[in-house]
């Protein structure tokens, strides 16, 4: 299957700050958060069609998410996930002794997922959390 | 029916912190909404939907309903048998509220942080080393003939920022066509449309880019063709925009603080702009994320002397960023329990650090749901300040504002402040009946 190297960034979207304030466990949070904007010759050389799904890994981990074709284009090698719990389950918590971790320019590796779901955000706490015990 | 307009309404939401608004309530609810901004519009008329109701404890591995008075014992407890645990968020609520947890913070021994650890933590670093020229908001406005916005979306993050400031008429400008707008960023944006001058840069090339255009302003000769992505002849026209303005600003955002470089960025960034002092007039700010974050920052350094990631584990301040940060305690493993106030640190840091969070007691107090609420010992409800309760706050140009309650808050919930108050009381009693 093909697969691609970007530069992941995460960051505020209007319609992530909207959903956001809406309510976390509301549909239109995961359609407006669980989502990749990637360059739309981009989505073209995996082969995809946004709206499909697309797994997004980095040396933290990876996570599903809907690929979307982005309004801004051009950026090729370049993918923007909104802040929020699908992006951090890639994103590296080390902070070069500054507190603060690395949420954009970090290197990811895409692949097309059509045949996997994206999880719910309880579901997505539960995967993130799995195999912790207090 | 009474139906009433309130002026001069504060947005709690983003940074920008307008309080322009003009709210129309009827029967104790907001029906209406003037001035404000797509986001706010939605906060300010969808605040009642989805909130917790009450109290609620682990019973049995689940969330169940309880008394406040059983939550706060518990949490007391959770707080006054913890080692070394972390008090964070408070850039969601008042200032008030940071006050109350900075004197918890002290009685248990714990580390206070706030949201800046995730946001422009970077930024205060700089500043301690070079310190920024800054003014308000209103002088802005009348004055800039030239404004920057670096590693920064606000038409997304900060919808009314450039409306207030950049495209508004101000004393000595007519608007938007007395004004040069240049953007910075690594991809276009919604913000970039609105621009004269566009720099798409490499992504992490902002300490080269900025680098360069303090040789630049210097005269001196940039030797690459291109740098970060730039072309040397661009570098040096925005370099003459810049010295050749009367009053320049450079709002900068965590495009700086986040990327390769973080507080070495921001380090370039603020030593551009004393560079440029001594060629015209040129201020510098944050665009801080949230509308109290300023506030948080205030209030932590009156009481401490230190702005953000405060160590009160040894009875004084610490304050030692990448260690004393909740991000590093949290990835090294070392708290042992956590108090969040109106923040979701499981939807904002990284795996690893929820990883840590899950394994400990966690209490949480928001208005709403949240994904650290799923994973908390003790949630409480509160009431959403700035619509329901009121209270102080710092806009992100360091002006002081005071939010007040439009609508009276849902029957017995109680504010964050208020709650926070009864949780250091009992933590007083518990501290004092053990020391007898």
């Amino acid at each position: 299957m093909s697969s691609l190297k970007v530069t992941l960034l995460s960051g505020r979207s209007l319609s992530q700050a909207k959903a956001k304030v809406s309510g976390k466990f509301s549909e239109e949070y995961v359609q407006n958060v669980a989502v990749c904007e990637l360059d739309p010759d981009d989505l073209k050389s995996l082969g995809m069609s946004p709206g499909q799904n697309i797994r997004v890994t980095t040396r933290t981990g990876s996570v599903v998410v809907k690929g979307l074709a982005s309004s801004q284009a051009p950026h090729r090698g370049i993918a923007f996930i909104p802040y929020g719990p699908w992006a951090n389950m890639v994103l590296p918590s080390e902070t070069q002794g500054t507190g603060m971790p690395s949420f954009k320019g970090v290197e990811a590796e895409l692949t097309p997922a059509p045949d996997e779901r994206v999880l719910g955000l309880t579901s997505l706490v539960a995967e993130m959390t799995r195999g912790v015990s207090r | 029916m009474t139906k009433q307009v309130v002026p001069d309404v504060v947005c709690t939401f983003c940074g920008a912190t307008c309080d322009d608004l003009q709210v129309t309530v009827e029967d104790g609810k907001v029906i209406g909404v003037r001035g404000g901004c797509a986001i706010s519009l939605r906060k300010l008329t969808e605040y009642g939907r989805d909130r917790h109701r009450t109290p609620l404890m682990k019973k049995n591995g689940e969330l169940q309903g309880t008394s406040y008075e059983e939550a706060i014992h518990r949490s007391a407890e959770i707080l006054t048998n913890a080692r070394y645990p972390i008090l964070y968020g408070w850039s969601s609520t008042s200032c008030e509220a940071s006050r109350v947890g900075l004197e918890l913070a002290e009685w248990v021994g714990g580390v206070m942080d706030n949201t800046t650890t995730v946001c422009h933590g970077p930024t205060l670093l700089a500043v301690h080393d070079i310190g920024e020229v800054s003014a308000s908001f209103g002088e802005i406005r009348e004055r800039a003939d030239l404004v920057v916005y670096w590693g920064s979306n606000p038409v997304h993050s900060h919808p009314h920022h450039t409306l207030r400031l950049a495209l508004e008429k101000g004393r000595f400008r007519s608007g938007r066509k007395d004004r040069t707008i240049i953007v910075v960023d690594v991809r276009r944006t919604d913000t970039t449309k609105m621009a004269d001058h566009f720099l798409q840069i490499t992504p992490n090339g902002d300490y080269e880019l900025l680098c360069a255009l303090r040789m630049a302003v210097r005269g001196d000769e940039l030797e690459q063709g291109v740098i970060a992505g730039i072309q040397a002849e661009k570098i040096e026209e925005v370099a003459d925009l810049m010295v050749g303005c009367e009053f320049g600003i450079l709002f900068f955002g965590v495009g700086l603080t986040m990327t390769l470089g973080k507080h070495r960025n921001v380090d370039a960034a603020l030593s551009l702009i004393r560079d440029l002092n001594s060629r015209t007039k040129f201020l510098v700010m944050p665009m801080r994320g949230w509308y109290n974050v300023a506030g948080a920052n205030q209030v932590s350094a009156w009481v401490t002397g230190y702005p953000y990631g405060v160590d009160l584990s040894l009875g004084y301040p610490r304050y030692n960023p990448g260690d004393t940060t909740v991000i590093d305690i949290l990835t090294r493993g070392d708290c042992d329990a956590a108090l969040v106030v109106a923040s979701d640190p499981v939807s904002n840091f990284p795996v690893e650090a929820t990883r840590h969070l899950a394994q400990v007691p966690v209490i949480t107090i928001d208005p709403r749901p949240s994904a650290t609420a799923l994973i908390s010992e003790v949630v409480f409800p509160s009431t959403v300040v700035g619509i329901e309760t009121g209270g102080s706050m710092y806009r992100m140009d360091g002006v002081a504002l005071r939010a007040r309650a439009v609508v009276p808050p849902p029957p017995g919930i109680r504010s964050d402040v208020a709650t926070l108050r009864d949780i250091l009381a009992e933590v007083k009693k518990l501290k004092v009946a053990a020391s007898n």
